[in-house]
């Protein structure tokens, strides 16, 4: 549902929510941790050394190589993801930022957000950080229990998380904590009350997510099990339940948040918005010469530096997107979102009709099952739709 | 060509599966000088992969041997192969029609089984002189003294003179020669008559085109003969003439009383009636000799490609196919569920199996077969007869006065341990028994069933109740009224086409459930439940649910995700094209194709 946020336009979820839309973000990814977690399968590597000076300039290299041919977008977010970017120094924060902000044009109220591990020599970063140009900080928390985030190969303890948080929220504006359930064994009630001691310390943003088995992790090589299908389904009803009863609203699958403190950042590119990754395997989305393209960088650190070293940047591969692969994604993002896929926006992105372009006998079967609605605004998964959000997908997204 | 007839002999060989028929043929040939050593293979004249892997013989085969007798003499002997199995008997009487004697060969090991008795009748039949040749006394396991009174008693030949051999070392080959020699009839006919040849079988030969088998009765047939077919009137010019050794030889011309080819420029085999009359056209004979009837499918399937751009494929591979079998029918049949495929009739289950996977292997197709059916015969209100092998065709009930179904007289032989299991099979099976008889620790069982029970995996219970010990042969018994019933499978309240079957009313709940319920686990749960149904006309007898999928959603999807997520989606997309739409669910073909393969 749209909801009104008056405070921050470009971060509300009202699809036509004024002049920031398009936005564009900044990723930049840091792909160092201090040990690997057995679930994770994003682009993280532990090294013995990093060379913080040669990794500042390579990041701030890479951004100077991307500069020209987006100069003419404002930055509405960057977001330092990782890997553990609250293992960077400060100073490297800040010469990113700073990059940014000399590079291109930026929106007042830029939303800078970086992921830190809750432990405790990195809350010892967070007024660091802050001083760096960060204002939003998202907290990998995962869970409140000792003994699970032992099972998830976690390095803090409870007791640091929540140390963690608070300093969080005394340094930042915006802040949020992640959260994952369906843990091997994981009842409702168990999840609820890690929901209860999450809400107590909660600021305007949460993120859960249910624990995937993702194929070549320790996990899956293990033969973790993922909750059944039923147990995933109770326990995002409890999330459900849980956290608008206390105001923080789901808008999208695994992310509530309180009006105005949504992560604007993936918000944009869940809109459809462009986007700039730098640093080892960032992704991008960007439009030269009205032809949308995709792109990302080398995955392994060490290659991804030297490239950028001799050639100024990264860069992997880069592959045009035709309109009918910008349609599937923006219904697959959009739909993501509570507040759905604007009919508008989606005509200026794709220059089609958004009810022309879906499988009619699947939108009519969807619209009819109760999976979506539709209204002038545009088209939105409902509750139960976004449950099943990936069938419902294969549904509408048949033709093409 | 030998004008002197009585140094000819016809005779076949008949045996059960597995007997050693075809390593006899091999030894005969090597004996007689037929091959060199080096081109002897095992069972030489099983021309066919899956003819020889099987060890069955599908079309009439015949070698040409030079016999020196112990009389001094030598003898021209043809020797006539024939079909070994149940599917075949009318093709196995054909070619004891080409002959004057037989082999009745008995493996001592095993005893008389099934066809050993089914073939044995035949050849009396055809009035032929019986030698009774008892197989495998090399084997420790042999028990020649009980084949010899099981051969006696439940074939009723006398065994005196029955001799035994192994065909693998050679041990007492040579007195089989001897024997048909001495014991069985030269042929009998007038060379100088007009020309009556008999169409014995006919193949296709990639290099000679349309072979055709004749056995000469009076006259001769040669080279550049204008011949008639008696039956079709159609005339042809002889191109060659000739016989097999076992490899195709040619001569100048086949006189009266023997057995060779002749090729005539003739395009396809269905050009050929089998059991026609040759005659030649300027000379022609009186009256034609007696003729056999046509040979006509009994069971019918539908075949269809797993992967619909196949279908023109298999088209193509099943004319190739028909070029040498004229005996299986296909008609193109649309499936709703799966899509294009044909309409398939077969001589017997074997004979569908067996072209199944021709097409499988030679030609490289994967293919799925609907549920087996027999021909059905509806009577109609309006005093109509319809001849029915797809349940699809069936006539709205209200229409249907009666159904017959085809029945068949069935013959099993099994030890009596077993025989308990095989009555009760029988039984279940909605079959009559006819005579139960015992001889020396066996028992042979005769039935009246119904062939539908036949086609419908019976083989492979009879062969699991009895340990592989049970041997079966049938013949087809005519028609009775039944009460049977068509059961449509229904996904979300439509009928899925190719599930149809018909079966009796007995059998149609238990039947309908095994179905929804395998299909119950084959069909990927959806956003909508599903509703598997069993149904006779509007009658639901058997349920099963498939609930609807309750969370189906990637948790996170971030930069790189996205990519991911939409190759993923592309694959989903192509798989789409294989799906099937009920309602509101999508079912992809490949449940009903798993459905269908499993079985039982």
């Amino acid at each position: 549902m749209p909801v009104s946020a008056p405070d921050i336009a470009a971060a509300s979820t009202a699809p036509e929510a004024g002049a920031r839309d398009p936005g564009f973000g900044i990723y930049v990814h840091w792909p160092f941790c201090v040990s690997l977690c057995p679930y994770c399968d994003f682009n993280s590597h532990v090294a013995e050394r990093v060379d913080h000076q040669r990794w500042r300039a390579a990041l701030t290299t890479e951004l100077a190589h991307f500069r020209d041919r987006t100069r003419d977008n404002v930055v509405t977010s960057v977001f330092f993801g990782g890997g553990t970017p609250s293992l960077m120094q400060p100073e490297t924060v800040a010469r990113v930022i700073d990059a940014v902000r000399t590079g291109w044009h930026s929106a007042p109220d830029l939303e800078i957000t970086l992921e830190a591990n809750p432990s405790s020599a990195e809350a010892a970063k967070f007024r660091a950080l802050r001083d760096a140009g960060v204002n939003r900080l998202s907290l990998g928390v995962q869970s409140f229990d000792d003994a699970a985030l032992r099972f998830l190969g976690r390095r803090h303890s409870a007791a640091e998380a929540k140390r963690a948080i608070a300093v969080a929220a005394e340094n930042f504006p915006r802040f949020s904590f992640d959260l994952i359930y369906g843990l091997p064994g994981q009842t409702a009630d168990d999840w609820k009350q890690q929901l209860r001691e999450a809400l107590e310390l909660a600021g305007g943003h949460l993120s859960c997510y249910q624990l995937t088995i993702e194929s070549g992790t320790p996990f899956h090589k293990g033969g973790v099990e993922a909750a059944d299908e039923a147990t995933g389904a109770t326990l995002y009803d409890v999330t459900q339940e849980a956290l608008s009863a206390a105001g923080l609203a789901l808008y999208e699958i695994s992310n509530h948040a309180r009006p105005g403190h949504e992560c604007r950042h993936n918000v944009s590119g869940w809109r459809g918005s462009n986007y700039l990754g730098v640093g080892p395997g960032a992704h991008s989305r960007l439009t030269e010469a009205g032809r949308a393209e995709a792109s990302h960088r080398i995955l392994k650190p060490q290659r991804w530096l030297a490239k950028v070293e001799a050639t100024g940047h990264g860069t992997a591969k880069t592959m045009a997107l035709s309109t009918q692969a910008r349609i599937e994604e923006l219904v697959m993002t959009g739909l993501r979102l509570s507040e759905g896929i604007s009919r508008r926006r989606f005509a200026r992105l794709t220059g089609r009709e958004l009810e022309g372009v879906l499988d009619k006998g699947g939108l009519k079967r969807m619209t009819d099952g109760g999976f979506v609605a539709s209204d002038d605004i545009g088209l939105r998964a409902t509750p139960k739709g976004r449950l099943c959000l990936n069938a419902v997908l294969g549904q509408l997204l048949a033709q093409g | 060509m030998t004008e002197d007839l009585s140094r000819i002999r016809n005779f076949a060989i008949v045996a059960h599966i597995d007997h050693g028929k075809s390593t006899l043929a091999d030894r005969l040939i090597q004996m007689c000088g037929g091959l060199p050593e080096r081109e002897m293979k095992e069972q030489v004249l099983d021309t066919m992969e899956i003819e020889r892997e099987r060890g069955i013989t599908i079309k009439a085969q015949t070698v040409r041997l030079a016999y020196k007798a112990k009389d001094g003499q030598t003898y021209q002997l043809n020797l006539m192969d024939t079909p070994g199995h149940v599917d075949f008997t009318y093709e196995v009487s054909r070619s004891l029609a080409a002959c004057e004697g037989s082999i009745l060969l008995v493996d001592a090991t095993q005893g008389v089984e099934a066809q050993t008795l089914a073939n044995a009748y035949l050849a009396v039949e055809a009035g032929h002189e019986i030698v009774p040749v008892l197989n495998k006394i090399d084997l420790p396991a042999a028990e020649p003294g009980r084949a010899r009174e099981q051969i006696a008693e439940v074939v009723g030949l006398d065994v005196s003179g029955a001799i035994e051999i192994s065909a693998k070392t050679g041990q007492g080959v040579d007195r089989v020669l001897e024997a048909l020699v001495k014991r069985l009839p030269p042929p009998t006919g007038d060379v100088h008559a007009p020309l009556k040849a008999l169409l014995v079988d006919s193949w296709y030969d990639s290099y000679l085109g349309v072979m055709i088998l004749v056995r000469v009765k009076d006259g001769i047939v040669k080279r550049g003969m204008k011949i008639r077919m008696m039956a079709t009137g159609a005339t042809h010019q002889v191109e060659q003439v000739g016989y097999f050794t076992p490899k195709p030889q040619q001569t100048d011309a086949l006189g009266s009383g023997e057995i060779g080819f002749i090729t005539a420029a003739i395009k396809t085999v269905a050009d050929t009636d089998v059991g026609d009359t040759i005659t030649e056209d300027r000379r022609a004979a009186a009256v034609p000799l007696p003729g056999f009837k046509p040979s006509v499918p009994v069971v019918w399937c539908g075949l269809f490609p797993v992967d619909a751009g196949a279908f023109e494929d298999l088209r193509d591979s099943l004319a190739k196919l028909h070029l040498n079998d004229a005996s299986f029918h296909y008609e193109p049949e649309s499936s709703a569920a799966l899509g294009l495929g044909f309409r398939c009739g077969f001589l017997g289950l074997l004979h569908l199996e067996i072209i199944q996977q021709r097409l499988e292997r030679e030609f490289d197709l994967d293919l799925v077969t609907t549920a087996p059916s027999v021909v059905y015969r509806v009577r109609t209100t309006d005093g109509g007869v319809k001849e029915l092998h797809n349940p699809v065709d069936m006539p709205d009930p209200v229409k249907i006065a009666s159904i017959e179904e085809p029945w068949i007289n069935a013959t099993i032989i099994v030890p009596d341990e077993f025989l308990g299991a095989v009555l009760a099979l029988c039984t279940e099976r909605r079959g009559r028994q006819i005579e139960l008889t015992y001889v020396g620790g066996r028992a042979m069982a005769r039935y009246r069933l119904p062939l539908n029970e036949v086609v419908f995996d019976f083989y492979d219970r009879l062969k699991s109740v009895s340990r592989g010990y049970a041997s079966f042969d049938y013949e087809l018994a005519g028609y009775e009224e039944s009460d049977l019933v068509n059961v449509s499978i229904l996904v979300n309240s439509e009928p899925v086409d190719a599930l149809a079957f018909i079966v009796h009313r007995s059998h149609a709940e238990s039947r309908g459930r095994v179905i929804c319920e395998k299909l119950k686990d084959l069909i990927p749960r959806q956003l909508f439940k599903i509703a598997i149904q069993a149904a006779i006309g509007g009658r639901i007898i058997a349920r099963t649910t498939v609930g609807a999928l309750r969370k189906d959603v990637t948790a996170k999807c971030y930069g790189g995700d996205v990519t991911r997520k939409r190759k993923l989606l592309e694959k989903q997309k192509k798989g789409k094209k294989r799906m099937r739409q009920f309602g509101n669910v999508e079912i992809p073909q490949s449940a009903f194709l798993v459905a269908l393969k499993t079985g039982e």
